[in-house]
């Protein structure tokens, strides 16, 4: 069994990684292409710390999603549990019906119907530009909302709603039973629902290109418009590069965690 | 972990926080585009923006903040542009989407006095369909739809008109476009008929032929184009020819692209223009007379691959050495009439009724 | 309880705002567009429309019948969703039953693993796969190299499915994860003291606890992947048309009053699928699985 497990671990794991290590290949291509390799270069690397508006898109993706993410994660955390305590049977339903919507519509059809709407509230205070960064964080905190509270809303339910009333029981405040009961329980829901936000919005494309005002561009704005020729292998230099990023931040943090934790598991 | 994350939260809110700072007395471009149009620095090109930019700060001893942005379609930049929702300076649209933004008052009528460099514009490129007396617009760069195959696979022979897309001897390896206008184009040029006629009974002659091709295709693409024909993974497909040069620079050595032109086939221009919404009209048009001075005009030829209506780049003895007389003699075919014949064959803005008929066809053509 | 009342409403509050005014007015906005036409005056066209166009379709055979345009697209669509989403289910729920078992800090890595592919931009990961499903693609270089024959991928329902189990993949396993990772170790325990074996123990105690998880799962990836367009185009090369394809479709041609339409039949559908789901899942069936966790 647990050697089959770990077969099926690195299966999937093989699955996941493919395209990845294409990127990391076709990165050191010396020609533009993305299907043709012609020979090592690290040119691709060069021309991607040359490219000022790349890496200023790149900001304010991590920009934009980081603050999407924070922002959702504590709304949505916070509508989780009014939602679950909510008496109203008929409240409770429409409110997570309303929940599911975003996900529902198609991407071109909320961005459209979400910049219509920044024009009208834009019009009617008299903005020459209704559209901004503002416009589009609000947008990718909507979009992003969904996926945190259906993340914290099942730890919620699974969670013995005795222990908060003990913990008052035993003197707390509400809001400390919350912090120091609560919150712990419900954790893993709400490190997944934050993740995910943070990832719907760093790939989204659609919604921030009807919602982003002039002057302000995310990576994926850049490269979905790069069709009149094809995507360079600049782009793929660049996933090769926060691939790293990432894993080296993993290490390190694994390395700096405190072990002791571990063991209470 | 966590010290990691909050630091980074707090670097973010205070890039947030400054981008809203930057003020003071500078004048401000905002430039649509788009993606991948422009040279712009990479591979030890041009950079366009960055040197005017340093031009214009050196020659009206004035601070400048240039906006680039880009879109993806024209149908993306209208969407945006006709809600009000931004506000842009010059925009960069194609021929039909000129005519359609004119027709709907979203464009400005350009002060000459301020783009002299627009007398370099060829006679040709003046007074056609999409602007007639040449008030809105400033041709940036025009292309013309050929075929595209690979030599190992197709014969010599079969390589004419637009029967090759037909050929059942090459079932499997023909491309089409994935978009209704671009792939009804290539069915009616085949039947000779007129791409923008709102004859309904012509459009279904031109599905059939569609319908036709189907089950012969490798695939409908459209920028995929560019990987599955350098790999020879498909061996035909029509596409504009400065993209064919882009893919033979990256081609296999298994394969081996050539390029032709049917006739009659699909001319289009792509030109500068100034929106209804702009905010610093002068400032606008020094950009365009910038885009039109030799430098940056062969620049971004060189960089694009797509042809040029400015004579400063077609005669300069620089660019044509770069591109070599091949490349020249497929970018600039020696046409007897070049208005004449964009005028009967680009693409034009097509009336609602006559979009949806042709989209209504296209379903059914992909539902198959 | 007053005081809990008023707490209740007060993290209630910024959520209920919000999404008054970035869901439902928008929402508004577009059931305006789906009931009106070019020159916006009050019409049912649209909807009509979804329900009767009719097209031509020839099958293998060359046999030609008339069929409901979008009912066989919208039909289509589902197909691939749920396939995909079952794909996604039967292949993430080991992971995500592996992962709970597994250390406090491989837990950890393993959650960020499986989400970082994500983080690769979906165009430049979508591309990727066409250069290993292509025909003269790596993995047909890796088959033919140890003398298998080479597969035709490309521009066939597997690769569009591939494309969607990939890209949906993570929205599936980590909220099984993070329910299984919390499931009291004392109910396993108590089932396999009470002889159930392996199997039992996993049909009847961590599956039944795992349903709010699988659930999520569900909805995270079933309702995005119906809609989806873009993996379709280029994973299928464009032989496959989606309602996502088909709503895109009418916005570059002009008619945003139609696509309007679409999205919102393909709402309504969906929320009233996923009320089904809901109440068939809070049946009291698993109303007793709940307490049991209690």
């Amino acid at each position: 069994m647990k050697t089959a497990s770990k077969i099926y671990t690195v299966l999937i794991f093989l699955f996941l990684f493919a395209p990845i290590a294409i990127l990391l290949v076709f990165s050191f291509n010396e020609a533009k292409s993305l299907s043709v390799f012609s020979g090592f270069s690290l040119k691709w690397y060069r021309e991607l710390f040359r490219d000022e508006a790349t890496l200023a898109s790149v900001r304010n993706t991590l920009l934009l999603a980081a603050l999407a993410m924070v922002l959702s994660t504590v709304i949505g955390t916070a509508a989780a549990v009014g939602i679950e305590k909510m008496r109203s049977k008929w409240l409770k339903s429409t409110l997570s019906t309303v929940t599911d919507i975003p996900m529902t519509n198609p991407d071109i059809i909320t961005g459209i119907s979400l910049m219509l709407m920044f024009v009208f509230v834009g019009r009617f205070f008299g903005l020459a530009n209704s559209l901004s960064f503002w416009t589009m964080l609000l947008s990718h905190v909507t979009f992003c909302l969904p996926y945190v509270i259906l993340q914290v809303l099942p730890k919620l339910r699974q969670m013995d709603s005795a222990l908060p009333e003990a913990a008052m029981d035993l003197g707390c405040t509400p809001v400390e039973a919350f912090f120091k009961v609560t919150l712990p329980e419900i954790m893993p829901g709400v490190i997944t629902g934050a993740i995910m936000a943070f990832t719907m919005s760093l790939d989204d494309f659609v919604i921030s290109y009807f919602t982003s005002g002039a002057g302000f561009q995310t990576l994926p704005i850049r490269i979905y418009n790069m069709t009149k020729k094809t995507v360079t292998p600049k782009m793929y230099a660049l996933a090769t590069i926060i691939f790293f990023v990432i894993l080296a931040l993993l290490l390190i943090s694994n390395l700096t965690d405190d072990p002791e934790k571990d063991k209470h598991n | 972990m966590k010290k990691i994350v909050c630091a980074a939260l707090a670097a973010a809110l205070i890039l947030a926080l400054c981008a809203g700072c930057a003020g003071g007395k500078t004048r401000t471009l905002n430039v649509y585009n788009w993606g991948e149009y422009i040279s712009d620095g990479s591979e030890d090109t041009y950079d366009t923006i960055a040197e005017f930019k340093s031009w214009y700060e050196e020659t009206y001893n004035e601070k400048i903040i240039v906006n680039y942005d880009t879109f993806q379609s024209n149908e993306d930049m209208y969407a945006k542009l006709s809600a009000g929702a931004v506000s842009y300076d010059v925009v960069i649209p194609s021929d039909y989407m000129i005519a359609r933004m004119a027709a709907e008052n979203m464009l400005l009528p350009l002060d000459f006095k301020n783009i002299p460099n627009y007398s370099y514009i060829d006679d040709n490129f003046k007074g056609l369909y999409y602007d007639p007396d040449n008030a809105y617009s400033v041709p940036y760069a025009y292309g013309i739809v050929g075929v595209i195959y690979n030599a190992n696979e197709v014969d010599e022979a079969d390589a004419k008109g637009w029967d090759l897309m037909w050929n059942e001897k090459y079932s499997g390896r023909i491309l089409q476009y994935n978009n209704p206008r671009d792939a009804f184009g290539t069915a009616m040029y085949k039947l000779g008929l007129d791409v923008n006629t709102t004859d309904k009974a012509q459009w279904d002659l031109a599905y059939s032929e569609l319908m036709t091709q189907r089950p012969m295709l490798y695939g409908q693409v459209m920028d995929e184009i560019y990987n599955m024909m350098e790999s020879g993974e498909a061996a035909i497909g029509s596409y504009y020819a400065g993209d064919y040069f882009t893919m033979v620079d990256a081609q296999a050595d298994t394969v081996d692209l050539q390029f032709y032109y049917p006739d009659p086939t699909n001319y289009y221009i792509d030109a500068m223009c100034i929106p209804s919404c702009c905010q610093d009209k002068e400032l606008a048009e020094i950009f365009i007379n910038f885009m039109l001075s030799r430098d940056a005009a062969v620049a971004n030829a060189e960089y694009t691959y797509y042809a040029s209506p400015n004579k400063l780049v077609y005669t300069d003895e620089e660019y044509l050495d770069d591109l070599g007389e091949d490349t020249i003699a497929i970018l600039y075919p020696e046409t007897e009439d070049f208005a004449a014949s964009y005028n009967a064959y680009a693409y034009r803005n097509l009336s609602p009724e006559t979009l949806d008929y042709i989209n209504t066809l296209w379903e059914n053509v992909k539902i198959n | 309880m007053n005081g809990e009342r008023r707490r209740t409403a007060a993290v209630l509050a910024p959520y209920t705002v919000w999404a008054a005014i970035f869901i439902v007015v928008p929402l508004f906005f577009v059931a305006y567009y789906a009931f009106t036409d070019n020159s916006f005056h009050f019409t049912f066209d649209n909807i009509t429309r979804f329900f009767t166009a009719t097209s031509q379709v020839t099958n293998d055979a060359g046999v030609t019948s008339e069929v409901r345009t979008y009912l066989v697209i919208f039909w289509r669509s589902l197909k691939l969703a749920v396939i995909s989403t079952a794909l996604c289910l039967l292949l993430g729920y080991p992971l995500a039953y592996i992962m709970s078992r597994a250390g406090a800090r491989a837990q950890k890595i393993m959650m960020i693993l499986i989400m970082i592919p994500m983080w690769m931009n979906f165009l430049i990961r979508t591309y990727a796969w066409m250069t290993i499903l292509q025909d003269t693609g790596i993995l047909n270089g890796f088959l033919t190299s140890i003398g298998l024959k080479p597969l035709h991928i490309i521009g066939t329902e597997s690769a569009v499915i591939v494309g969607m189990v990939y890209d949906y993949f993570p929205y599936m396993v980590l909220p099984i994860y993070s329910i299984l990772a919390k499931l009291d170790t004392k109910l396993i325990d108590a089932a396999h003291d009470l002889g159930c074996n392996s199997v039992q123990v996993l049909q009847k105690v961590i599956l039944p606890l795992s349903v709010p998880g699988i659930l999520n799962g569900i909805t995270m990836v079933l309702i995005p992947s119906i809609s989806t367009f873009y993996i379709s185009q280029k994973l299928g090369s464009g032989r496959f048309f989606l309602i996502g394809d088909a709503i895109e479709g009418q916005y570059v041609a002009n008619n945003l009053h139609f696509a309007a339409a679409m999205a919102f039949i393909l709402m309504i559908i969906l929320l009233a699928a996923m009320a089904l789901l809901k109440y068939l899942t809070s049946r009291p069936r698993f109303k007793t699985v709940k307490g049991a966790v209690k």
